[in-house]
Order: structure tokens, then C-alpha cells, then sequence
């Protein structure tokens, strides 16, 4: 079975993307699979279902949704291959631009918006500057000035990665990025396999629940502000 | 082995302007004392390279490839393409669309036929270059080969530049400062100058100046159109470019064809507009999904084209007195 890693910040259109990309993988006779992780609800799983795409949905809730997703992501693959998968989807929301599911020898996947802004590539992180494969959307109602601004800034975001655009509206471009997807390398396993670059670290007080502020309830791993007008401090 | 790791980071800062903005974009700072760039990187604290999102491969090979990208962007920049082949696919009912049709730099093709017939099918088949794999089967060659992956999907290296009616501003920047961005992207030797000229130009294709400090946002949509036109024929790289009826834009039609076409373009038009119709030098007519006839603009076309265009030279002269506050009580006369 083949594993896909889409990751990308909320509402950029992951799902409506990966929607056109199934049609197309499906019209080839694959059997594809989408896991769907999302931090408090989801209604995206209605929309697999309703294009007859079988679904399986993880709620991260009070947790750090990548933690989340790496300690999982090895039950969806299992649950992949019983379901007798050749493709199976990983689709997560990448909430502080600092996290990625990317894991070493997985195809993996980043979703930007062009309505983003010119400088948005810069800001993510390792989620798109360590994707193989970077997707812009809604890139046909933003100029075409923009567009070409953006991918530039894409390119420079990550040098490495093949980057296309891809209408999750109109498809697009859809089909550009189904080839991709076909000649993702198989991952039978994810025993002993790695992520691209270490997870957010989130090991303070209130990662379990403390909502009480001030300097003492801060301790673990707490970094502060520097603020120019005061001296730096050891 | 040569290898950048070993290359003094000042010097290499120097050179490439795209590996500085890549280390401001991590949140890391250059050192003041000069240092080999592997050097630099071995110092880092590893809680800064957390923070920063990548490890140090990672980070040298990255700025590796990122000055391989940019040099083989610069390489590529002055590309130009000669001809654009159409092949024929199928129409709606899946009958064979008997078309082979070759279009030349600095050629007009208009698009005609009724709504919901495939006209933006078509140029959407022309957008990713077709191979037979869009739901036409069309296929599109340039320069009459089948074009390679790199070429359909090199996003800033894209042949085909679109201008549509969906397509607005909305990044927050003022006109000059998201032209010189996009000069910039472009490798021009000036981007100050080339934005001065993309602008003075957009100017003069609409009938409402205005000022290169204005937000993209706040232009009108004949502003807007104007800019967009401009830039598409100086700047964009694409030397294909779709357009997706300009009219009622308040545009200078003819003007934004002109200068289209003196920038050896090969400009696809979807439009009815009699204006640029009649001024492209084929038209293709759209029915069922399929190219059903080709028609070269004919001598009398063209002199009922210079009669049109004296017709909306009047009805643009009563606009801009009702612009002007003018009352229009005088019996209209009609240029004949």
C-alpha cells in the first residue's frame, strides 16, 4: 500500500483537493482510503462518504493534533491495509505552521492557499519546506501578478519540491497531481520509520491543564519574550 | 569537492540575496565574524535549529538546491516560445474534433460561442497544456513538440499566464511595491524602473489614472484590468497568455491588443466584444464542446472594424462628458 501525507493549514481546501485527486486515482481502479485528523470537530468525513470514499476520522481534542497524528499514524496504516487499500490518505490540519506529519520515505504533501498572501510561504514551516510536493489553491481568482509571486516565494520556501496549482473547485491541475500520488513510493510498514523534523515540544503546565498565570506556574519548558527596552538577561 | 559548507558565509550572503532572506525567514541571524557556512551552522544551539524547523542537512542542502533554483530560474527567464499547436480531441457527443491548428507569436485568436458551449474548456486546455488526459483528449504541442512535465507543471516557468474575470488583487501591498515583488521574481536587471514602466503603461490603457502608492486592493475594475494587462505583456514570463473577456472594463481594448501582440505574445481571447473580436486574426467558434469552425478575420471585417470602432469612439466621448457632469441634449450624431 501507498502512503500519502497531505498536511496544510486550515481552510486552504486539503479536502476538496484531495477529493478531485480520489476521483481521478479511483477512475484508475485504485482502491484509495482517506484518514481525516482534525483537532476539535470535523464534517469532512460527510464529505468522503458522500463521494463513496471510505473514511476514518481522528479527534485530537485537548492534545497537540501532530502529537496526535504520529502516535496514530501507524494504526491508520494498519487499518489501510485490512480495508485492502492500494492508496490510503493522510489529511491533517497544520495549526501553529510549526508542525508536519512528514514522515522519512512517505510522500508528503503540502497544501497552501494563493489568497494567503504573497509572504505565507515563508512563514510555515517544515510542513511546507519539507514536503516533496507543494499544492497552491484558489490560485484562479488571485492575479495572475500574485500567482507567479507566490510560487516564486513557494520555490524559494522550498527549492526541493515539485510545486503545482490545483482548482479543488474545478479540478483543475487535479490531474498533474494524481500522477504524483501514483508513483508514491510503497510503505508497508512504519516500524522504525522517522518524521522529516522533531514535533513542537509542549512539555510545560499548561499542556496538562494548568490555566493559571503568572511566574510561578511556569515551569518545564518555558521560553520568554526578549523585549527591546530591557537589557538582555542571562 | 567544492562544497558550500566550506563557503565563507559573508561571501555567500553576498552572492545570493535569496540564501539571506532564507535565514531571516528561519528566525536565525548571520554572525559578525566571518565563518565558513558549515561552521556557522555546527555552532547553532540546537534549541535554536528546533525553533528555526530544521536540522542542519537539512538547512545545507536546502541552500544548495535553493541557488541551483534561482540560477536555473535566471537561465530560463528570457525563454520565448515561437508557436502553439492545437490538436483536436472530441466534443460533447464524443464525436472527433477535425482540428490541427498552429497559432505564431504575436497572433490574436478569439474565442466565440455561447455560454455553457466550452470556451473556457478550451483555454483550460491550453492552461495546463494538454495531452490527451483532460476530458477534450486535446492535445497541445509548443513550438510542435509534446511539451515535458517540467514545463506543464514549473509553476513560475509556466508558458500560459491567465487573466480572467475572477481574478482580482488581494494581497495587502501598494501597486509599486507588488510590481517591483513580481520584477524581482522575474530576474530584471531594474525591477524600480521595470515597475515604473509597467505602471505608466497600465496608465495608459485606462481612462482613471492612478498613482503607484495605491493598495492593489483599492484599484476599480477598469484599474485593475489596465494593470493586469500591462504586466501580462511586460512582465509575466508566459509568452502565452488567456484572457477571459476584458470588455465593460474600461480598458483601451485596442491599446492592451497592441501591446500584447509588440510583445510577440500568443494571446487566446474568449470575448464578443465586436472590438476585439474583429481585431483578433482568427476566431475559433465553439459549439458542443468542440471547435466547429476557424474564421480568418476577412478584409471587409476589418473595414466594418474601423466603422465599430468609430461608433464606440462617439459613445466613449458622450461617457466621458457624463464623467465630466455634461448634459447630453444635443441630437447624438453617429460617425458614418
Amino acid at each position: 500500500m501507498q502512503l500519502i501525507t497531505v498536511a496544510g493549514s486550515p481552510s486552504v481546501g486539503k479536502t476538496s483537493v484531495i477529493l478531485r485527486v480520489v476521483d481521478l486515482l479511483r477512475r484508475d481502479g485504485l482502491k484509495v482510503g482517506v484518514v481525516k485528523l482534525d483537532a476539535l470537530s470535523t464534517s469532512d468525513d460527510e464529505r468522503y462518504a458522500g463521494h463513496g470514499i471510505p473514511v476514518a476520522v481522528g479527534l485530537a481534542g485537548g492534545l497537540c493534533p501532530d502529537h496526535y497524528f504520529v502516535s496514530n499514524v501507524a494504526d491508520c496504516l494498519a487499518w489501510g491495509l485490512r480495508q485492502g487499500f492500494d492508496l490510503l490518505i493522510s489529511e491533517s490540519a497544520g495549526l501553529c505552521n510549526r508542525c508536519s506529519p512528514h514522515i522519512n520515505g512517505v510522500l508528503a504533501v503540502c497544501v497552501v492557499d494563493a489568497l494567503a498572501g504573497v509572504q505565507t510561504p515563508k512563514k510555515i514551516g517544515p510542513m511546507l519546506r519539507l514536503a516533496d510536493l507543494v499544492v497552491i489553491t484558489k490560485g484562479d481568482i488571485v492575479s495572475q501578478v500574485e500567482r507567479e509571486v507566490f510560487a516564486y516565494q513557494v520555490r524559494l520556501a522550498n527549492p526541493g519540491a515539485r510545486a503545482l496549482f490545483c482548482n479543488g473547485i474545478t479540478g483543475q491541475g487535479a490531474t498533474a497531481l494524481a500522477a504524483q500520488c501514483r508513483q508514491a513510493p510503497p510503505t508497508p510498514t512504519l516500524e522504525g520509520s522517522r518524521l522529516r523534523f522533531p514535533m513542537p515540544a509542549a512539555v510545560c503546565p499548561y499542556c496538562v491543564g494548568e490555566t493559571a498565570i503568572g511566574e510561578t506556574h511556569q515551569r518545564g519548558n518555558v521560553k520568554k519574550m526578549r523585549f527591546a527596552d530591557r537589557a538582555e538577561s542571562p | 569537492m567544492n562544497s558550500i559548507a566550506d563557503m565563507p558565509l559573508d561571501a555567500l550572503l553576498a552572492a545570493h540575496p535569496c540564501v539571506a532572506d532564507f535565514i531571516a525567514a528561519l528566525g536565525l541571524r548571520a554572525p559578525e565574524q566571518p565563518l565558513p557556512l558549515g561552521g556557522w551552522l555546527a555552532l547553532l544551539a540546537d534549541e535554536d535549529l528546533l525553533d528555526a524547523g530544521m536540522e542542519r542537512g537539512q538547512m545545507l542542502a536546502h541552500i544548495q538546491r535553493l541557488i541551483d533554483e534561482v540560477q536555473a530560474m535566471a537561465a530560463a527567464a528570457g525563454r520565448r516560445v515561437g508557436s502553439l499547436t492545437l490538436i483536436g480531441g472530441r466534443d460533447k457527443s464524443g464525436a472527433p474534433e477535425a482540428v490541427r491548428l498552429t497559432v505564431q507569436a504575436g497572433e490574436v485568436l478569439c474565442v466565440v460561442g455561447p455560454t455553457g458551449c466550452g470556451k473556457s474548456r478550451l483555454l483550460a486546455d491550453i492552461e495546463c497544456l494538454a495531452q490527451g488526459d483532460t476530458p477534450t483528449g486535446r492535445r497541445v504541442l509548443v513550438d510542435g513538440q509534446p511539451p515535458g512535465d517540467d514545463q506543464r507543471d514549473a509553476l513560475d516557468r509556466k508558458l500560459v499566464a491567465q487573466l480572467s474575470q475572477n481574478m482580482n488583487f488581494v494581497v495587502d501591498l501598494g501597486v509599486r511595491e507588488l510590481v517591483t515583488m513580481h520584477a524581482q521574481c522575474r530576474m530584471v536587471v531594474d525591477p524600480e524602473a521595470m515597475a515604473e514602466q509597467v505602471i505608466a503603461c497600465a496608465n495608459t490603457l485606462t481612462g482613471e489614472q492612478f498613482s503607484p502608492e495605491v493598495p492593489v486592493t483599492q484599484l476599480s475594475g477598469g484599474q485593475t484590468r489596465a494593470l493586469m494587462i500591462a504586466d501580462a505583456a511586460l512582465l509575466s514570463a508566459s509568452p502565452v497568455v488567456l484572457i477571459d473577456e476584458i470588455e465593460n472594463a474600461g480598458v483601451d481594448r485596442k491599446r492592451a491588443l497592441d501591446l500584447l501582440i509588440s510583445g510577440e505574445k500568443i494571446v487566446f481571447i474568449s470575448t464578443h466584444d465586436p472590438l476585439l473580436a474583429l481585431r483578433g486574426h482568427r476566431r475559433l467558434v465553439i459549439r458542443n464542446g468542440g471547435i466547429a469552425r476557424i474564421i480568418e478575420t476577412s478584409a471587409r471585417e476589418q473595414r466594418n472594424l474601423v466603422r465599430i470602432e468609430a461608433l464606440d469612439a462617439a459613445v466613449m466621448a458622450i461617457r466621458e462628458r457624463l464623467r465630466q457632469g455634461d448634459l447630453i441634449e444635443e441630437d447624438v450624431q453617429w460617425p458614418t
